[in-house]
């Protein structure tokens, strides 16, 4: 078992044509990933891996043509709320949006819009999903989980990787790896995939990878402490960060005070949560 | 990207606002023509790109035109927060009966704008939120449909705001609330909104803040970014494509991703080292991006050691050790370098560099260690 995504997955890739939607399209299909289709407007008709999966203009047509159940964006910032719009009004139920960069207020709207129409979305500024051993949908490199029961969720790209690094190095397997995004307006949030993983029976416990900037882990630790069963081992990124700098991610900023690493960390510690002084200290914690 | 006021305000007018007459000098004599032209009491106000200008002396009231040149003398001669003041705006003083806050800003948990309004104006509003909660009223706009006419009049009633100025105000408000919208802002702020003893309504001071990810829609916003306000270092890193932050210590750090480079910090710290920055080099490091992060990085004399940290995932760290090694053939100067690589092919990555008679480490806090005991004994190499 495992949330999200699983080996059943029927994944579209829209922004297929381009340099890092061919690459990690590819790279998903090594892992196992059924590719089904990919869309890039203007392109329909096309074939890409040597005839193994077909081009399409519209999400619409890729969906009628290849019923995917899943789409992941390697779209250009400027153009990826429109995609995400198009998606939904195709009916595709769970949008995985990788790109970087998308303006707050287009992300305002379609988060709006995909939470009316009752489409999950996970990130933008992400790096997907991984279901270990099943599925992967996004950038993440299979090869540093294995399979298991440990669910891990994040604001992260890298850190998220070390994290799985150490938890394979240490012998834990992962259900699978939520890789939420790090801007400050997403889809999915801590609170969405700690539900998920709390409903998923084979997940025995998760990781959850934070960061300065905003409430959400605030709120995380809240729902962990009236709503979790399953025991949770946390860290956060940014106890040395300055105020007011914007750390590479859009959403990971201290203002005026609020989004300190020290009290997230306070209120997971509340909350139940072992948070752990580094990335490597993770698996240990878990015991 | 964040406005200066005078750049706030002119946006806030094209929209309808009400501001008050004012020009922008860049010398004392500017500065006493304008009130001349004005011909009543002026306020000299520093255009920098930091908050507290009352309070560092950079905001003085003249009554005459003489006082004013007088007053822009000082106020040019002023270093605020670190930033020197290069320009003041002039603008007509305003009669003030009474002060009050209005902005709208992303809510990131509700993930809508929320305009916020206060009769605590004058203030930042982060400190009324901290003394008077009570005196903060706040509506959440639905992002698909826009801040409603309702909404602004909720505000005032919430405000106690006396009726003859509802109209107007819930004019000002859509008004804030369209340059907000069609500026792809992230805060547009009012404060002070002032009520004249002429019983009329005035933008006397502003500050927007752009979202970055939106200039490329607003070419002609991007215009006004303020070059000298900003960090040299942090300007080159953005043009590299890099993202860096400058901090105090002596220990230089370069990390693929910034949630990763952000542990890499506090690592560091941890264990009793100074990070002297915060770089994302982001997805691939190929040599010319490690050659632009090296250079940026070096460029801080307080450098004395330097850790990469990159976790390959699918890049291949043979190909990363290749980069650094290109790179590193034009340092400014030696400093000691330790290299943590993980992912594809690492073992070759880091033989690689130990060929090159370079410190590896397959550890985030070995490495971390390393770099720590370098910089507290200066180790050139």
């Amino acid at each position: 078992m495992s949330i999200l995504i699983n080996k059943d997955s029927r994944v579209l890739v829209q922004g297929i044509t381009g340099r890092e939607g061919l690459f990690h399209a590819s790279q998903m299909m090594d892992y196992g990933t059924q590719v089904v289709a990919g869309v890039t407007p203007g392109k329909g008709g096309d074939w890409v891996f040597d005839g193994k999966v077909p081009v399409f203009d519209t999400v619409e047509r890729a969906l009628a043509a290849t019923g995917a159940n899943c789409t992941v964006l390697f779209v250009p910032a400027k153009f990826a709320g429109d995609a995400m719009l198009e998606a939904a009004d195709a009916g595709v139920p769970l949008i995985v949006c990788i790109t970087e960069g998308v303006p707050i207020q287009d992300m305002m709207k379609v988060r709006k819009y995909l939470h009316q129409e009752g489409v999950r979305l996970i990130g933008p500024n992400c790096p997907g999903l991984l279901t270990p051993g099943e599925s992967k949908v996004g950038i993440i490199p299979g090869h540093i989980a294995d399979p298991g029961s440990v669910g891990v969720v994040s604001r992260s790209g890298t850190l998220t990787y070390e994290v799985l690094y150490a938890l394979q190095q240490y012998g834990r397997g992962v259900s699978t790896c939520v890789g939420i995004g790090g801007d400050p307006v997403n889809g999915t949030g801590f609170t969405d995939a700690l539900q998920m993983f709390e409903d998923d029976h084979h997940t025995e416990a998760v990781v959850m990878i934070g960061e300065i900037g905003g409430a959400s882990e605030e709120r995380a630790a809240e729902f962990i402490s009236t709503s979790m069963t399953k025991p949770v081992v946390g860290f956060i990124a940014g106890i040395s960060a300055p105020p007011g700098k914007r750390m590479g991610h859009a959403g990971a900023i201290i203002e005026a005070g609020s989004g300190l690493a020290s009290d997230k960390i306070a209120a997971l510690e509340s909350a139940g949560v072992r948070v752990a002084e580094h990335p490597e200290a993770i698996p240990e914690l878990l015991n | 990207m964040k406005l200066h006021e005078y750049q706030s305000k002119q946006l806030f007018a094209q929209h309808g606002v009400p501001i008050p007459r004012g020009e922008v000098a860049e010398t004392p004599t500017q500065a006493r023509m304008i009130a001349e032209e004005f011909g009543g009491p002026v306020a000299v106000k520093s255009q920098v790109l930091v908050g507290g200008r009352g309070k560092a002396g950079g905001i003085r009231l003249a009554k005459s035109p003489k006082e004013a040149e007088k007053h822009a003398k000082a106020i040019l001669k002023l270093e605020i927060k670190g930033l020197p003041v290069r320009k003041v705006l002039v603008d007509e003083a305003a009669e003030i009966e009474t002060e009050i806050y209005l902005g709208v800003t992303n809510d990131r948990t509700a993930g809508s704008p929320v305009m916020i309004a206060s009769v605590e104006g004058g203030v930042e509003i982060e400190e009324v939120a901290r003394t008077h909660p009570d005196k903060i009223a706040r509506a959440w706009v639905d992002p698909l449909i826009g801040l409603r006419d309702y909404q602004a009049r909720n505000l005032a009633a919430a405000m106690e705001l006396p009726r003859q100025h509802w109209a107007e105000f819930s004019r000002i408000a859509h008004g804030l609330f369209n340059t907000y919208l069609n500026s792809d802002a992230t805060l547009a702020e009012i404060n002070p909104l002032v009520i004249t003893k002429q019983d009329s309504l005035l933008a006397l001071d502003g500050k927007i803040v752009l979202d970055d990810n939106a200039l490329y829609r607003h070419p002609d916003l991007e215009k006004l970014r303020d070059l000298d306000e900003e960090d040299p270092s942090e300007r080159e890193a953005r043009g590299n494509g890099l993202s860096y932050v400058k901090l105090d210590g002596n220990i230089g750090c370069m990390v693929n991703g910034a949630g990763l480079a952000m542990a890499t910090m506090d690592v560091i710290m941890g264990l009793g080292g100074e990070p002297a920055n915060f770089l994302d080099i982001g997805g691939g490091a190929d040599a010319e991006k490690v050659a632009a992060a090296i250079q940026i990085i070096l460029a801080d004399p307080e450098v004395s050691s330097m850790m990469f940290n990159i976790f390959g995932g699918i890049t291949r760290c043979d190909e990363v050790a290749r980069g650094i090694l290109i790179a590193l053939e034009e340092v400014p100067r030696e400093v000691y370098l330790v290299t943590r690589l993980v992912g594809t092919n690492e073992e070759l990555g880091r033989q690689m560099l130990a060929d090159a008679k370079m410190d590896t480490a397959s550890s985030l806090v070995e490495a971390a260690k390393m770099v720590i005991e370098a910089s507290k004994i200066g180790v050139a190499k």
